[in-house]
């Protein structure tokens, strides 16, 4: 039997850059195949160009044993590929069917076709079991429930072989769960997943063989059961790299950051977060844990003082601190330091060159310039040193900040704030989009800080991320805090609860 | 899925400009070919009429310098990420503001006079800029809606004060007495004149200087000073301004202030220059051209100089052409400007793509 998809020797350039360098991938049908690879290593060009979004500049894809020329998502379509987006696209205000029926309407009236997705709906539910209610309005549905209605989509296409990029990133460990559920009986009724992903986690728990891509080239494509993350890893980096960084037992100190009955809401109008209470210690690292949108982001810039809470408590250092007092200018200050979640819409500005990023906060600091001028020969210098301490690539401090990789950008906003000795980082989403290399390089950057007595308040979707670095751990779940647990006392499936908001008998 | 399109700073500032005015030109030239004129004799015309006499440069130079005032005025808002339309306003305010300090403050010397009325100039310009500036800021009323407003609201309340407050009595025309002279900003001729060189006489003043230091001074505010930060990082990323600390309420309506009292030089050219009174319209319409020269000149000083330069020619060439070959009325040269506004403005990222292309063919090439 033809495997369900060959591509042999693959191009693709833009420019100056070589995303796919004579690659060869075979996904044999019926299996659920992995793709890894850090950003820019050309995975999503790869599946770009199997969806039909780009053109390959020379090379053959064959589907089925034969070759197609895919130049749109309609011809994929055609040829039996679905793709799940990363960012679902949906439209919020319509119902299941509505959204399934999309572009497929079959005719000037939608009754006719109408009954023919609903019927369809219902066998995709016996034969997969993917239960759903057809009539609902999908902007009502939990982040687990659109990504479904998305494999819907697809599969009411026609579609034999499925493609999912990134799909646990938006998940709670359950959904994410019942994902990989469906995509073993999807696999079951001879479909062919492709999955791509930076989690080996996932890789090895779902996949039965897995490529491996680094910079545009395929280097790599091995049965699952034979390969490691840790070899996984190296493949993709080129490198030998700790996965898990070694960090010694501490003793916390005095209590830095007291948060009491902390709420907030937002300009809507809805209770983004409920009564927080905790404390972060001098020397510790207080992770909290959740699923996107469930109020740590709110969090987060309530503490910076970038949203005004509505009620509570903040002490720092033990002094009380007025809310209205509370804004990022006063908490800088005082040492509340902040590397915000979204690098590129907060704590950098694209736009800028990196030393005008690089100062971003802090350019009222007299040591930067002469009264009002600011002086750019002294902020390039500042800058330089600190590329070479931090080994930011290419160590060009007058390059557009939106030039450098995600890694590198992420690397000067950590630099721009640990440098400046802050007594609490408030850090969030530390290693999005942050290549594994530089993601042990933010790690042990973050432990150093620790050791350091600084307090650390870690907000993260990536539990991995989370119970490595922590020494405590908060759950939040609908803008409460669910629960805490020490890392060494606690699994994965226990957290996951708590972000699903099951009630914590024992906190 | 288009992606950014990333050019080399001097394809960016010379070669699409230069594009755009050429493509213009090139378009201007069918039009005058279509009412039957020959484009050549057209071009020739007004060149010379703008630059080919000493008469013709200085009032090429006049107008330049109205356009570098409401060119900084567009830029210093544009930084902010604010679109101010309302630089004619501005500027007929700051023409009151002018004509109530000249002609209360008679009694003044010239070198304290000349100095006061320019801030009398910048102060009401600025005036009648923040205050779209603070609805913008605090209500999130539309600066573009509210500053066309003021524009209508400058120009009606203009005409009243002028029939019915400050007219002299026994004058039937609705503008003020004149100035007192010992404020008249010299002409050029007359202060060349002054060492000995001689040019032919223009309504080309020495306001023109004053111009050029606000060139220099609004570069050192946005690319060297720390405001001037604050403005761009609230125009380029007003999350990344929260992050920082920095209130773009607070950056909107300085910038807002700075862009109006920019917008007054436009009074101080004409009226202090070279009217020597206040009277109706004397903006000319020129606040919107202000807007077309800060997006030729992508907002950056030297950018407007050039682009001011261009209007200027344009303005002046095209009166010229208007005299001289009467099939090309006055509404044609508006048109030719019109054209040439489209070209720079609206279409530039045309010219931009065309030359990203060019560039990648021409690297493939070589490779």
């Amino acid at each position: 039997m033809s495997p369900a998809i060959q591509l042999s020797d693959i191009n693709k350039r833009f420019g100056e850059v070589h995303a796919n360098k004579d690659v060869n991938l075979t996904v044999e049908r019926g299996t659920i195949h992995g793709i890894v690879g850090e950003n820019g290593a050309g995975k999503s060009t790869l599946m770009s160009i199997l969806y039909g979004f780009y053109e390959a500049d020379s090379g053959e894809v064959r589907v089925g044993g034969k070759p197609v020329a895919i130049r749109s998502p309609a011809d994929a379509i055609h040829v039996g590929i679905g793709m799940v987006h990363q960012h679902f696209m949906l439209v919020e205000t319509l119902t299941v069917v509505e959204n399934v029926m999309l572009g497929a309407e079959g005719g000037t009236m939608l009754r006719a076709g109408e009954a023919k997705v609903r019927a369809e709906l219902a066998r995709l539910a016996r034969d997969y079991g993917l239960e759903i209610d057809v009539d609902a309005i999908v902007g009502d549905l939990s982040v687990g429930l659109q990504q479904r209605v998305e494999i819907l989509k697809a599969l009411y296409r026609g579609a034999d072989i499925l493609i999912l990029d990134e799909p646990t990133a938006v998940l709670t460990p359950p959904e994410a769960d019942a994902l990989f559920e469906l995509l073993q009986a999807l696999k079951g009724q001879g479909k062919t997943v492709i999955l791509i992903t930076h989690k080996l986690r996932e890789i090895m728990a779902v996949t039965d063989r897995v490529s491996v891509m680094r910079r545009g080239e395929m280097v790599a494509t091995v049965e699952t059961k034979d390969t490691s993350p840790p070899e996984l890893a190296e493949l993709m980096v080129g490198r030998r790299v700790l996965l898990r960084v070694e960090k010694s037992e501490r003793q916390p100190g005095a209590p830095l950051l007291e948060v009491e009955n902390l709420s907030v809401i937002d300009h809507r109008g809805v209770q983004r977060v409920a009564s927080a209470s905790f404390k972060v210690h001098a020397g510790e690292i207080v992770g909290i844990a959740g699923v996107a949108g469930n109020g740590q982001s709110e969090l987060l810039e309530a503490l910076a003082g970038m949203r005004q809470p509505t009620v509570g408590t903040i002490r720092f250092e033990g002094r009380h601190i007025r809310l209205r007092d509370y804004n990022p200018h006063h908490m800088r200050q005082l040492g509340l330091l902040h590397v915000p979640e979204d690098r590129l819409r907060m704590g950098l500005v694209p736009a800028f060159p990196a030393f005008e990023s690089a100062v971003l906060g802090f350019s009222d600091e007299p040591h930067l310039g002469r009264g009002p001028i600011l002086d750019h020969d002294r902020m390039v210098a500042d800058l330089a040193a600190k590329m070479e301490h931090y080994d930011v690539r290419p160590p060009a401090p007058r390059l557009k900040t939106s030039k450098f990789s995600g890694g590198n950008q992420q690397k000067i906003v950590l630099a721009r704030e640990i440098e400046r000795n802050p007594k609490v980082l408030l850090v969030g989403q530390p290693t999005r989009g942050v290549d594994i290399g530089a993601i042990e390089f933010i790690h042990r950057r973050l432990i150093a800080l620790r050791d350091a007595g600084v307090g650390i308040l870690l907000v993260s979707v990536e539990l991995d991320e989370i119970m490595n670095l922590s020494d405590r751990i908060l759950t939040m779940c609908g803008g409460q805090i669910t629960g805490e647990r020490k890392p060494s006392e606690t699994s994965e499936q226990d957290l996951g609860l708590l972000m699903a908001g099951v009630a914590d008998e024992a906190a | 899925m288009s992606a950014p399109i990333d050019l080399p700073k001097w394809a960016d500032t010379v070669v699409v400009p230069a594009l755009s005015v050429v493509a213009a030109f090139l378009v201007a030239g069918l039009v005058v070919l279509g009412i039957g004129e020959n484009p050549l004799t057209a071009t020739r015309v007004l060149l010379q009429g703008s630059l080919g006499t000493g008469e013709g440069l200085g009032f090429t130079l006049f107008y330049m310098t109205d356009f570098i005032f409401v060119g900084l005025a567009v830029a210093v808002a544009f930084h902010a990420g604010l679109f101010n339309i309302g630089g004619e306003g501005q500027a007929t305010l700051a023409g009151l503001g002018v004509a109530l300090v000249l002609n209360n403050l008679t009694f003044l010397p010239g070198f304290l006079l000349i100095p006061l009325g320019i801030l009398g100039a910048a102060a009401f310009g600025a005036a009648w800029a923040a205050i779209p500036g603070y609805l913008q800021a605090k209500r999130g009323s539309h600066i573009v809606i509210t500053t066309i407003m003021f524009n209508w609201l400058a120009s009606v309340l203009i005409v009243y004060l002028l029939v019915n407050v400050l007219r002299e009595p026994q004058s039937m025309n609705p503008e003020t007495r004149a100035f007192p002279e010992q404020s008249y900003i010299p002409f050029m001729h007359e202060a060349l004149g002054a060492f000995g060189i001689q040019v032919p006489p223009s309504q080309l003043n020495l306001t023109l200087f004053l111009a050029l230091a606000a060139a220099y001074g609004v570069w050192l505010l946005i690319y060297r000073s720390r405001l001037g930060y604050a403005i761009r990082v609230v125009g380029a990323n007003p999350t990344a301004a929260v992050y920082a600390g920095i209130s773009p309420a607070r950056i909107i309506i300085i910038a807002m202030v700075i862009s109006g009292a920019l917008a007054g030089g436009l009074a101080v050219n004409e009226l202090m220059g070279y009217q020597h009174r206040l009277l109706l319209e004397f903006t000319a319409g020129y606040g919107f051209v202000g807007i077309a020269v800060a997006l030729m000149g992508r907002a950056h000083p030297v950018g407007i100089i050039l682009a001011s330069l261009l209007f200027g020619i344009l303005y002046q060439g095209g009166a010229e052409l208007a005299f001289e070959q009467p099939a090309i009325t006055r509404d044609m040269v508006v048109v030719i400007g019109g054209i040439i506004i489209l070209f720079a403005g609206a279409l530039d990222g045309l010219f931009r793509r065309l030359v990203a292309q060019a560039m990648t063919r021409s690297r493939l090439a070589r490779a």
